[in-house]
Order: structure tokens, then sequence, then C-alpha cells
């Protein structure tokens, strides 16, 4: 989101203001909790009157996310805030347009939405709340659950492969693509304000943890004790450093990413970090190995990718100017009249 | 057949008709959508009334020559009033035999053939299944009809020798031959499609000049060949003083949109996902974005409808368009905006039939879909146009009534008067109202808490037609979160209340009732107020209806009619004019579906009489219907 179109309040807003006067009913310890946290702890810092924000969500636990926002807020169906979204943001291009979907709402029964709102590059930002899990329908193995998922519909073990979150919005288009987590409250707030910032789809993938369905389900991205062993925080211009010591890096051997140690090489040698770069973003998304695998990559966390590309509401805008431009302002009696007419007289 | 170098005039006898039904039929390659609607046209500008219907497969371009590939356009004009396509032609110009054998049926006795005769070869004969060795042409089989054979293509081709084009281009333009030859025969000008040429031709200016020389010696070829004596002649129609202009029903629709959005002062978003027969709407309306028209091609149909909800929300007109099986696919959303109580327009150009069905053909099975076909007590306002011209008038009419009372209103055509064309006597931009739009911007309430008196905004809370305020994004202090889980009255918001359930059911359905207060009575349309047999029709059968009951009142059979174009809420006075007729006969293009709603809500018993066969009620088959029922 750019800011171009907004003017300062001139009161100054806090986190409270953003908080509506309906009970937040999420099962305690729930990773939403955080997230609502961040959101509306950034909202007051984006620069932009509180009555331009806008929150839609589908369905789902996440999906209650704008009844707790008091700003604008529309909960939809099942699958189809991003398709709301759209047509809200193309229409009202000067709102700060934000959609809230899950794992099962933005890729399973959304899916196809999500892909045609990267693909068309609208300017919103998307928050995937990914818990791999159905938790609202309590308890079901979601497209984002790991091989094998024992889930209350798969008893034996989920057959079916997960999807790659970002390998799928990288190839559907998407122009800022990075991932967050609940547990990581700075990391989220820098993230979000980043994705208000991107003029095009930002898409927001959020690690949550479902306490009661999946618990842990990301608990060695969480955990102290392997945090740093398993994650790859990745900042633009650094090269990419991880492990308990920040002693490890990883180095590019032609297309394949190898893990170094850092004393071993020189600076140099190491990945740096390009937000910019299309080619190695793909190479990261690709970062998703079972962390129970042995010689896996570490998951990355932080912006993979930003690009330019016109958006879509700038690209109808301006084709409406031209055809008034060209045609000038549609008279209605012309229109009425259309091309040959006679009389009876 | 004499040459055209002979000097003598031949003798050219001129006979007046009151009107004639043209069927054009070929290939859907051959451009017979084209000769029609240029013929149309033609007619219209002469000040002929007229009723078109558009026949065609589903394929873009069936096996050539075969059955299943035949295109039709059949064209009624008169120098009376006409207010179906025709039951039978009186012309039937067929490019081939397919075209012949799948429309003779429909020829009137002593009616006129004109077949291009190049496609009556072996080849052609065969694929439209004549048995080996036999030719219609030669057979006898068309004794009874005047059957001219026209080697169209030869003389095309002879016309365009040295143009430089090459067979297969050249082979393009016969329907400009016959559509000269037609225009020759009923004395008709060529200067609306020479116009047309130079218009539809711009960047080809070489192929201005060759279509208009083989239009030319289309018209030149009966003008000189001996063959044809007689020419006829159809003078304009005594309509209403004014201007007029030729209107598809698709064309229609978008134009009432625009008209809507316009003298509403907002900005029409269109979120549709391309489907036949609606397609054109989206067509129509992508020409006008100097309207401030959106138009916005979804990636399904869900998400036309989702996005045209949330351009509403954004205070927008939304609307989205389909046929029934992409209805099928919004329910789930049309039931979300009546639990949102926004704005939403609804097209549905239906047509046959459940699934897939019959994509091309018409039919009104739609109507309990429209009324019923969504989860929970989901009551929508329903609409239905009666002709092409009336689609503009429905449309707009949609859009007032969901703009004024906060709805969603679907729209009813069908494939029938949505391909179709006629006469209409479009109104003065500043004659039609303007739709009163009301957006909040101030608190609505004041409530106590504890530290005292504060103000606040509730959003469902309602005004005397029950419809809530529209607060849009971008209004400070107005911030507000609406959804699709049941809520409670006033606020706005989430009740699982069981009571407050119960009352929320009853208020969007008295939201809808009421609508009844601000639509129009409902008329009779012709014949008496009280009588003994009324015909209750809906939708695009308005033109047969309209004219068997006139020609069974002419013969003095005690008959009415009545079109009901607001099917729900129905008009108040619906059910007083049931009771002032013996007999309520409902002719529908589907299994029953009107008659079931008028039985319901006035428990009076009606005879059905239905046609599901893809194609619209020939008005001889209801005058039948209510002879039987008179006598």
């Amino acid at each position: 989101m750019s800011t171009t179109t907004a003017t300062p309040t001139t009161e100054k807003l806090t986190a409270k203001d953003f908080t509506s006067d309906q009970e937040v009913r999420w099962c305690p310890g729930c990773g939403d909790y955080s997230i609502l946290k961040q959101a509306q702890t950034i909202m007051p810092e984006l620069g932009i009157p509180k009555e331009n924000i806008a929150f839609v969500a589908g369905i789902g636990c996440a999906s209650r996310f704008p009844y707790y926002m008091d700003t604008y807020g529309l909960h939809s169906i099942h699958g189809r805030a991003t398709a709301v979204a759209s047509g809200l943001k193309v229409t009202r291009p000067e709102l700060s347009v934000w959609v809230v979907a899950g794992d099962g709402d933005g890729l399973s029964i959304g899916g196809n939405h999500t892909i045609h709102l990267l693909r068309r590059n609208i300017n919103v930002n998307m928050m995937l709340f990914n818990n791999e899990i159905y938790g609202l329908t309590k308890g079901q193995y979601s497209p984002a659950s790991p091989l094998g998922k024992v889930s209350k519909s798969t008893p034996f073990g989920s057959i079916d492969y997960p999807f790659n979150p970002l390998a799928l919005v990288l190839g559907a288009g998407g122009t800022f693509i990075a991932r967050s987590m609940d547990r990581d409250p700075v990391h989220l707030r820098t993230i979000l304000k980043r994705a208000h910032e991107h003029h095009g789809t930002s898409f927001v993938e959020i690690y949550q943890n479902c306490n009661v369905f999946n618990d842990g389900a990301f608990e060695v991205f969480t955990e102290k004790a392997s945090k740093k062993e398993e994650t790859l925080f990745i900042e633009h211009g650094k090269p990419l450093i991880f492990g308990a010591n920040m002693d490890k890096g990883i180095k590019l051997d032609g297309f394949k990413p190898v893990v170094v140690n850092v004393a071993d090489v020189s600076a140099n040698d190491l990945w740096i970090h390009d937000e910019r770069d299309e080619m190695k973003a793909t190479l990261l998304t690709r970062f998703f190995d079972d962390p129970k695998k042995a010689g896996h990559m570490p998951r990355p966390f932080g912006i993979f990718l930003i690009q330019e590309k016109p958006t879509y509401e700038d690209a109808m805008s301006a084709q409406i100017a031209d055809t008034i431009k060209a045609k000038g302002k549609g008279d209605l009696d012309t229109l009425l009249r259309g091309r040959e007419t006679w009389t009876i007289n | 057949m004499t040459t055209a170098t002979q000097e003598s005039k031949k003798q050219v006898e001129n006979k007046e008709l009151k009107n004639v039904v043209i069927l054009f039929a070929g290939d859907s390659g051959d451009g017979i959508q084209l000769t029609g609607t240029q013929f149309t046209n033609t007619s219209a500008l002469l000040g002929n009334d007229i009723s078109t219907f558009p026949n065609f497969p589903a394929e873009i371009r069936a096996p050539q020559g075969t059955l299943a590939g035949v295109s039709g356009f059949q064209l009624h004009f008169g120098s009376v009033n006409i207010y179906t396509a025709g039951d039978h032609s009186d012309v039937l110009v067929v490019m081939n035999a397919a075209a012949l054998k799948a429309n003779i049926k429909n020829l009137k006795p002593g009616g006129i053939v004109i077949a291009n005769i190049e496609g009556f070869g072996p080849k052609n004969l065969e694929l439209a299944k004549y048995p080996k060795g036999d030719n219609p042409l030669k057979n006898g089989s068309l004794d009874k009809f005047n059957v001219y054979e026209v080697d169209v293509t030869k003389l095309t081709r002879a016309c365009l020798e040295g143009s430089g084009l090459g067979v297969k281009d050249i082979d393009r333009s016969k329907n400009m031959f016959v559509l000269g030859f037609l225009l020759w025969m009923y004395n008709r000008s060529m200067d609306p499609t020479l116009s047309f040429l130079k218009e539809q031709f711009k960047k080809k200016p070489e192929l201005i000049e060759t279509n208009t020389k083989v239009l030319k010696a289309g018209y030149n070829y009966g003008e000189t060949t001996e063959t044809f004596t007689t020419r006829y002649e159809v003078k304009a129609a005594p309509m209403p003083k004014g201007i007029y202009r030729s209107i598809m029903g698709n064309q229609a629709t978008a134009i009432g949109l625009i008209t809507a959005a316009k003298k509403a002062g907002l900005t029409l978003f269109y979120g549709t996902y391309p489907i036949t027969p609606a397609s054109d709407i989206l067509h129509e309306l992508a020409k006008h974005k100097n309207f401030d028209v959106k138009t916005f091609q979804a990636e399904d149909e869900i998400a036309a409808v989702c996005t045209a909800i949330g351009a509403s929300f954004g205070g927008n007109l939304g609307i989205t368009g389909s046929s029934g099986p992409g209805i099928a696919l919004k329910a789930e959303a049309i039931g979300l905006a009546v639990m949102l109580e926004l704005p939403l327009v609804i097209v549905n150009v239906q047509r046959g039939g459940p699934s897939t069905g019959l994509p091309t053909k018409t039919e009104q099975a739609d109507l309990l879909q429209a009324l019923y076909g969504r989860n929970g007590e989901c009551p929508i306002v329903v609409v239905a146009a009666s002709s092409p011209s009336d689609c503009f008038q429905m449309a707009y009419d949609a859009c007032r009534i969901s703009l004024e009372h906060m709805v969603p209103v679907m729209l009813l055509t069908d494939g029938y008067i949505a391909n179709g064309a006629e006469p209409w006597r479009f109104p003065n931009a500043k004659d039609i109202p303007e739709i009163k739009v009301k957006f909040a911007t101030r608190k609505n309430s004041v409530i106590e808490n504890g530290d005292g008196k504060i103000e606040k905004f509730l959003p469902y809370l309602r005004d005397e037609k029950l419809s809530r305020p529209w607060a849009l994004p971008g209004t400070k202090g107005m911030e507000h979160r609406i959804g699709g889980i049941e809520k409670e009255n006033e606020t706005g918001n989430i009740s699982y209340d069981p009571d407050n359930h119960e009352f929320m059911v009853k208020l969007r359905q008295e939201k809808v009732d009421r609508v009844a207060n601000y639509i129009p009575e409902q008329k009779i349309d012709n014949g008496r107020e009280k009588g003994k047999i009324l015909v209750l029709g809906w939708g695009s059968t308005y033109g047969s209806i309209k004219t068997a009951v006139k020609e069974c009142i002419d013969m003095g059979i005690d008959v009415s009619h009545a079109h009901v174009k607001y099917m729900n809420p129905l008009p108040k006075n619906l059910g007083n004019i049931l009771k002032n007729f013996d007999k309520v006969l409902m002719p529908e293009m589907n299994n029953g579906q009107f008659s079931k709603i008028i039985r319901d809500q006035f428990l009076t018993p009606t005879i059905n009489f239905n046609k599901i066969k893809g194609i619209p009620f020939s008005a001889g088959e209801l005058k039948a219907k209510i002879e039987e029922l008179n006598k």
C-alpha cells in the first residue's frame, strides 16, 4: 500500500482507537491475539485516516478479525474475502484495504480468488494466517498441513501433499511476498508496515499457532531452543546467516544453495539478500523442507520479493480517463439514441 | 436466365404486403446474423415495426454444412404492429441443403425459397443427410413453394474476379449478394448497409469496396434477372410519433444499467464471468468507460458477484450478470448481500436448463431459482423484462429498487429477448427520474453507557422502507462492521439469540414485501377488466400472448391479457384482478413455475400451458389454446 492519497490525521491515534467494542472470542492462547495486537499497533503509524481503512475477511477463526478492528469491516463468506476486497479496492482506490484469511479460506475454498488477486496486482494487503489446520470446523487437515497429518478427517494421516504457499504466490505473480509469525511481534509489525507501503498486492504468510487443534505446528521456528537453527531471517542487502551463534551462512553454488560455516568463507561469498531478485526469491521459497529431514534448509522469514508493477485499479482508472479524453464524458442522450434513428411523424 | 446486357426493361409487378417473415439460414460461418441484422436495421429505418429472433448453434463453428451447424435469423417486419418474430416464415433464404432441411417445415405453403445452389452439391446433400442421389431442389418435395435457385457463390466470385482477394475471402462476402438481392425484392435502400460497411471496415478500405460491389451486384441481379417479376412493398407501420432506434435486449439492459447509475450519481461496477447468453451485456458496458463504467471480468461467477458486493460496500452501484448456471454459483453470495442489506443487482439472462442445458436456447425456468434458490429464508426482489426494449425499463427499475431499498434485486430476461431486436422509442434523459441515494454521514442514535450519553452509529437502524443506512468507508466517525452472521437488530452485532433471529428473518421478508408500495399496480394489457379468460404471462412471452389475445378479441372471444413484470413482491392489486376472471391461463416456457406462485399466493386455480422446447411460443399455438378454453 502506498500512502500517496492519504492525508495525515491531525489527532494522534493509538492502538486503542483501533479496538472495537466487541469482545474477542478466540480460544485463550490462540496466536490470533498477537496478530490482532500487532495490527492495531501499527495502524496509527500508517499515517492514514482511520476511516480510510477497511478490513475484509471470509470465514474461519481468523476471519472474525474485522469485528475486532474499529475500522470499516466486512465479514463475508468462505474463501471470498479476496474477491470482495478486489471489488472494493478497484472502485475505491484511495482506501487502505486489508484481507484476513486462514489457510483453508485463502488456499483451499478461496484458492482461485487468491491467485487471481495476485495476478491482477490489486493494491490490497493480504494476511494469510497459516495454522495448517481447520480450526473453526474443529480440526480437519488443511491444504497447508504436512503429508501424513493425523486429524479428525484423516485418522490414518493425510495422503495429499500440502501447498508451498509462498511458491504458489510467486507463481501467481505476487509482487510483495513475505513470511512472519505470531510469536515475533516486532518482526510481524515491521513486515505489516512494509506490506502497507507496497503499491500492489502484498501477501504476508503468518505462521499462527492453533493451540487447540494443532498446537506446536511451528514450534521449531518459534521456541528458543530451536528457533535460531531452524529459521533464517532475511533482510535486504544483508547476507543469509543463521544458527545458534549466527555462525552459519548460505552460499550459492551455481543454482544450488549450500550451508557453510561463516568462518570458512569471506563475507562476499555469502548469498546477499536482494528483495528485487525474482530468481533468488524463487530459490528462497523452496526452502520448505520438513525440519525433521536431514540436511534441510532453515525456513526463511522476512520479505522474499518486492516488484514494482502497475496495479489493476491504476490501469482501470487510466483507461477510463483515456476514454473520457478521447470520447468526452459520457452523454446519456447520445447513449440512448445509439447510432441510427428514424422519426415517425 | 437472361443476361444483364439486354436493354429491354423487364416487367416488374409491385405488390404491397402488410407483414413479412424472412428466415435467413446457413452455416454459422455464412454471415447469416449480419445479413439479418442489416436487413432489420434497414427495415426499421424505413418505419416498419419489427421483431427478430436470432437462432444459432452453441458451437462457434460447428462442422460446415451439417444440420448441427445451421444458424438462423428470423425477421418479422410489417406496416402493422408486430409483437413476435413470427410463427412461420414467408421467405426462406438458405445457403445450403442443411439449412433447408432444418427450416422448411416452418415455411408457409406458397412461401418463397431462395436457395444458393452451390450449397446443394453432392457433399452438402450428404452432410444434410439426404438419401444418396436425392436433391430436394429436384425431387418435387418443394412443389408447394416458389423456389428460386441462385448460384450465389458463382455470381459473387464473378463479381470480384480480379479484385486481388483470395477465393476464401471472396466467398465470405456472398452474404452481401443475398442481402442486396433481398433489399431489391423488398424495395429497400442500400444506403444504411453502405454506411455500415464504411464504418465496419474503416481499417480495411479494400473490404468496403469489395463488399459494396457484391451488395450492388445482388441488387442489380434482382433488377435484371427475368426470373424475378415481383417486388414487394411493406410500408411504414402506424407507430406512435417520435424518434426510434432499433434495440436488442442485452443492449437495452446495459443502457438501462448505465442510465440508472447516472441517475443515481454513482459509479457502475459490473463484475461478471463470460456466459451465453449474458456476455453481450459485458461487451456493451465495456464500450462505455467514458460513463465511468467499471467492468471486471472475474475469474469465476463467485468472484463476479463478490466483487460487485465489495463495490457496493464502497458506495457504488454493484451489479453482476450471468445465466442460470452462473446464478447457481452466485447463490451463497446473494445470500450474503441479503444479510449485508447492500444494493446489488443480479441480471439473469435465462437459457434452457438444467445444468448446461441448452446454452443458446431460451427458457423461463429460473423463476423459482430466483425466488428461492438460496439457503435459509432469503428473500430478494425479482423483476422480469417482457421485450427487448423493456429490458431498459426493468434494468433501470431493478437498480432503483435496489438502491432505494438497500436490497438485492434480480432482473430476469432470457435468450429470446436478449438477442431479439425491436424498434424503441427511446426516452429523453431529462425525463427519466433521478434515483435517490442517501449516504449516512452522521451518527444516528444516542446510547447510555457508564460514562453518560454517547452518540453511536447503528448500521441496522431502519427507515419507513425498513432499509438501513448506507455509510461508506472513508466517512469519518462511521466505522462499522457488517457480515453474513445473523446480526442483532439495529446494532448489527453478531447475535445467536433465538428471538432475534426469528425477528430478523421476518423483518428481512417484510422489507422485501414493502417494495410492493413502490412499484406500479398491475395493468390489463389488452381486453376487459373482468371476463371469461385471463391470459396471465410474464417475461418474454409478452409478444406471442399479445398477438394471440389480440386476434382472439378480434374474433369476439372474451379474453384479456395481463403481463406481470414485478415477480416479487407481486403488484398489490394482482389478486383482485385474478378474481375478475372465470379462467386464468398461464403460458410459460417452463414446467409451470409462475403458476405455482400464483396458486400459492392467491389460492387461484390456474390452467398451465407449458412449452419447454428452447423456442418461444408461437402466437398460433396460444391462439388455439385460448379457442379451446373458450369452447
